[in-house]
């Protein structure tokens, strides 16, 4: 079974269940093992110190063993705390089925009675129960168990709720099942597991609250003792005879140990978003591991020159190439247009620019990035963050996401111009007021102090792009800022863009699945496909006379303005997987024009003319008109 | 805002009586005889039947239950037979001293916890995670009444640092100092378990938003790492860490009961705990009743400060 397996490949976990796997046992043989009576009291023997003669852990304030007590304890707290787990486990799970399977008002009373119940301070509630029912072992036993009914009720109730309205429920009532039959094949299997994770995170809280209560004399009676009441009788004579508090504290403090590393074990393995990893924090800046000489810059005259990039994804055991090697220069002033299908790596490629890919699983393994002469791959943190934001800013696509919802945009932009520039508060904020202006949100000296949730769509982008122009940046890079907008928002932010950039002498890297937005701003543009540049050139001369078959059949997919009656072409196939790339051309298995030369070797990017650069052997005929 | 604090004030009125009732239902589980309970068991039958009377027990349930409720919102919780005084008063005296215990614990394991968390989250699988993890697990795993009985053996009895027990001393003056040095002990003991479950907590609170694009906008913005987990990460996980907090209160409030047992800390806990074995009913009730109570006042503070954090929720 995987579950175990994965079990037992949790370290800490294995060593719990061999702990309590021990403990249980050594419970289970305490009748067998040849221990003096626990009751016999031995006044002339007490207090009896530890690895006294016939006395392993010495004897208490009666003079009985201690050693015999403590397994005999032992298994009475084991045996009344799973007791108490196994009945708040089965009651709240058959309240909360009841509650989740009905609905309607069955759910609304039975759960305002459990809200009702978990509005109490948790060890008040059970302290009220034995105060009614009067101490003792079994009574305690009850309170612990009803206090954590509620915490079973409401969990498995979620759960059922979501199971009781799918089609596999549906079809078993139409085929005229019983509810209880229902239930029991249906439901029930869908909701042990939640059962089990809960029982194995609650069932240590229930041992200690029992040891608590029989601690506090609540619980079990003398002269039968469990680890609470032991320790609860040591307590007079802690001071003179530590050794009898030790031994059942410490008992109580292994077990519950034991139990929570296992209960975390059984949680991880039953929880399939651990189980993935998924919950890795990124670091502050990419991780950087190039094994390879660092390229220097190529382009001359760029104000940000990318070389040989490659970022890779390290995913358990599986390597993702998202980037293989990919060289672009911006130049100052000029738009540079990124096209690509989704997963091309175009995104990867911006993020990696300032070390802004989510690390783990990224790794940038090879190239550099030139920004002002200085290479920022592999540079020191704080060398990167001074830079981002203030020289190289970024605009996100998303801009319900990238915003955060608690603070007000104003606060936001104070803080993007406060990071780079130490000015006063208030002078940061009259310039975040003309940054607003600047990217045509009306009313912008009211609007500064909205949070984003109170914003349209179209004006939190406009935020997102005041943000980025906080400190006149040299470049922005643009990762489809557009894309979450709709078309007639869509335009109006990409003739700010074109307008802020002419005006202020931006260099902007636009990253874009969109033919349509690069005519419309870009000066250049760059094709990628499965982390590489296929073709890059002047974006008239592409859009005109693509030269790489993959160039021509993307712009092929984007509809031409009153042409609706042509069939919309798409791309048949689905783009390599960037963990398992095929050698040579890696459009090979889409191409219609592939030949044999494709399938073979490292195929190269290779000048076309002075201005246009193309990675086919078999490029289009330049001057070919666009299919 | 004031509207939104003013529903919450309304909305707590069922949740506290419903409290009264489930209250008034345990005990009226109680089997046998409160009246005989209270008089013990040589007591003549016309004894028995007066007191009964007396205490109106000889009325319908329902009845009884609106007799009980209209005299608490008078003030009148009944007299405790073992004390022979009100209720209310002893409730009252007591329950500031677990105020005083419960509260210094409650600020401890709220900064505490998600410090820790926070900076076992930013360091996740370094060695600060780690330490931090295994000490966090050894936390939850130690009952708070052994921990303080080992505290008292160590920093009380063997380096002296501390009182062994109680809130004041018996001579001496009754100053802040005094209190300070007697509380440091429970007050740790009592906040450890809260601690652990805080920042295990806020630790996968920060990792679920640390992966959000906010935070990947704010190191795009050139903000110091620093400013990255402590003003964007933590404010965002603080919505899902704070009614955490408000259930640890609980946990932190009623399991100070084991703590004023060890430390003999004169606060309600103990005080209940010896009305349950002298089976004095009426001060179980109204104690339990008080600090319900004012464990749901507490509960919506912890709600209106959710709603201060998040503009989301006011809207």
């Amino acid at each position: 079974m995987s579950f175990l397996r994965l079990l037992a490949r949790n370290r800490l976990a294995l060593a719990g269940l061999v702990v309590m796997a021990c403990v249980c046992l050594l419970a289970l043989v305490t009748p067998l093992l040849p221990l003096a009576a626990p009751d016999i009291t031995d006044t002339g023997n007490r207090f009896r110190p530890p690895f006294s003669e016939g006395a392993l852990l010495g004897t208490d304030h009666l003079g009985r063993d201690l050693l015999s007590r403590l397994l005999w304890g032992t298994r009475l707290s084991l045996a009344v705390g799973l007791a108490a787990a196994v009945t708040a486990a089965v009651l709240g799970a058959a309240i909360g089925i009841v509650a989740g399977f009905y609905g309607g008002r069955t759910d609304n009373l039975i759960m305002r009675g459990v809200d009702m119940l978990m509005a109490f301070p948790y060890i008040l509630l059970a302290l009220a129960i034995v105060a009614a029912l009067g101490p003792g072992l079994m009574n305690a036993l009850i309170a612990v168990a009803a206090v954590n009914i509620p915490f079973f009720a409401r969990n498995i109730r979620g759960v059922t709720v979501g199971i009781a309205h799918k089609e596999f429920v549906d079809a078993a009532r139409l085929s005229g099942m019983s509810d209880l039959r229902i239930v029991l094949t249906e439901i029930l299997p869908n909701v042990v597991p939640v059962i089990v994770i809960a029982m194995s995170t609650t069932v240590g809280w229930m041992i200690l609250e029992t040891a608590g209560l029989s601690f506090l004399g609540l619980g079990s009676q003398p002269p039968v003792a469990d680890l609470g009441s032991m320790l609860g009788e040591a307590r007079a004579a802690l001071i003179t005879s530590p050794h009898t508090s030790v031994v059942p504290g410490a008992m109580i403090l292994v077990i519950v140990m034991a139990i929570n590393l296992l209960g975390d074990g059984v949680r991880d393995a039953l929880d399939p978003r651990l189980k993935s990893g998924a919950l890795n924090r990124p670091l502050p800046a990419t991780q950087v591991a190039r094994d390879a000489p660092v390229p220097a810059a190529q382009g001359g005259a760029a104000l940000l020159s990318i070389d040989g990039l490659k970022t890779e994804f390290r995913v358990k055991g599986r390597v993702y190439r998202a980037v293989g090697g990919v060289d672009l220069d911006v130049r100052p002033g000029e738009c540079l247009g990124l096209v690509g299908e989704s997963g091309s790596g175009k995104s990867v490629t911006a993020l990696s620019v300032m070390g802004l890919v989510a690390s783990p699983p990224g790794v940038i393994t090879g190239g550099s990035v030139h920004f002002d002469g200085q290479d920022l791959i592999g540079a020191r943190y704080e060398t990167l963050r001074r830079i981002r934001g203030d020289r190289v800013a970024y605009i996100f696509q998303d801009p319900q996401a990238t915003l955060h919802p608690l603070y007000t945009i104003g606060t936001q932009l104070v803080e993007a111009i406060r990071a780079h520039h130490a000015v006063p508060r208030a002078e940061a904020r009259a310039r975040a007021v003309d940054l607003l202006g600047a990217v045509r949100i009306p009313n912008a000296a009211a609007r500064i102090d909205s949070y984003p949730h109170e914003l349209s769509g179209g004006m939190r982008q406009r935020v997102g792009i005041a943000m980025a122009l906080a400190n006149d940046p040299d470049v922005i890079i643009a990762d489809e800022p557009t894309t979450a907008l709709d078309v007639t928002v869509q335009a109006q932010i990409l003739a700010l863009l074109d307008e802020l950039r002419r005006a202020r002498g931006l260099a902007i890297l636009f990253i874009t699945h969109d033919f349509g937005v690069v005519a419309q701003l870009c000066d250049r543009v760059a094709v990628m496909y499965a982390g590489r540049i296929v073709e890059t050139g002047p974006t008239d001369a592409i859009l005109s006379r693509p030269a790489h078959p993959y160039t021509a059949r993307l712009m092929a997919c984007v509809p031409a303005p009153g042409g609706g009656r042509r069939r919309l072409a798409t791309i048949p196939g689905l783009p390599p997987s960037v963990d398992d790339l095929p050698a040579g051309c890696a459009f090979a298995g889409r191409c219609d024009l592939v030949q044999d030369t494709c399938r073979r070797g490292e195929i190269t990017l290779d000048p076309l003319t002075a201005d246009r650069a193309v990675r086919c052997p078999t490029p289009l005929r330049a001057g070919a008109p666009a299919s | 805002m004031g509207s939104y604090i003013l529903t919450r004030l309304l909305s707590a009125i069922p949740v506290l009586l419903g409290l009264s009732v489930i209250v008034f239902l345990i005990m009226a589980m109680i089997p046998g005889d409160p009246a005989t309970a209270i008089l013990g068991s040589y007591a003549t039958p016309e004894n028995v039947a007066k007191l009964n009377r007396d205490l109106g027990l000889d009325k319908p349930l329902v009845q009884r239950y609106f007799i009980w409720l209209g005299n608490m919102l008078q003030g009148d919780f009944g007299r405790s037979f073992s004390l022979n005084r009100p209720v209310l008063d002893e409730v009252a005296e007591r329950f500031g001293a677990t105020l005083v215990l419960a509260g210094t614990a409650f600020v401890i394991c709220s900064a505490l916890g998600v410090a820790a968390g926070v900076v076992s989250a930013a360091r996740q699988y370094g060695a600060a995670d780690k330490a931090i993890t295994f000490a966090v697990l050894l936390g939850i795993s130690i009952p708070s009444f052994f921990l303080g009985m080992m505290m008292i053996l160590i920093f009380a009895v063997n380096l002296r640092l501390f009182p062994v027990s109680g809130m004041w001393p018996i001579y001496g003056a009754r100053d802040a100092a005094a209190l300070l040095r007697h509380l440091t002990l429970p007050a740790l003991a009592l906040s450890v378990v809260a601690t652990g479950v805080i920042a295990r907590l806020a630790r996968s609170a920060m990792l679920e938003v640390l992966r959000q694009d906010f935070v990947r906008t704010a190191r795009a913005k050139g903000v110091h790492e620093r400013g990255v987990i402590w003003r964007h990460a933590l404010r965002a996980a603080m919505v899902s860490i704070i009614p955490v907090l408000g259930i640890q209160a609980g946990f932190v409030l009623s399991g100070a009961v084991y703590i004023e047992i060890v430390f003999q800390w004169p606060g309600v806990g103990r005080m209940l705990v010896d009305a349950i074995l002298k089976r004095d009913i009426l001060l179980v009730q109204g104690g339990v009743v008080l600090v319900a109570a004012c464990y749901v006042m507490f509960n919506i503070a912890v709600d209106v400060a959710q709603s201060l954090l998040d503009p989301r929720i006011r809207t």
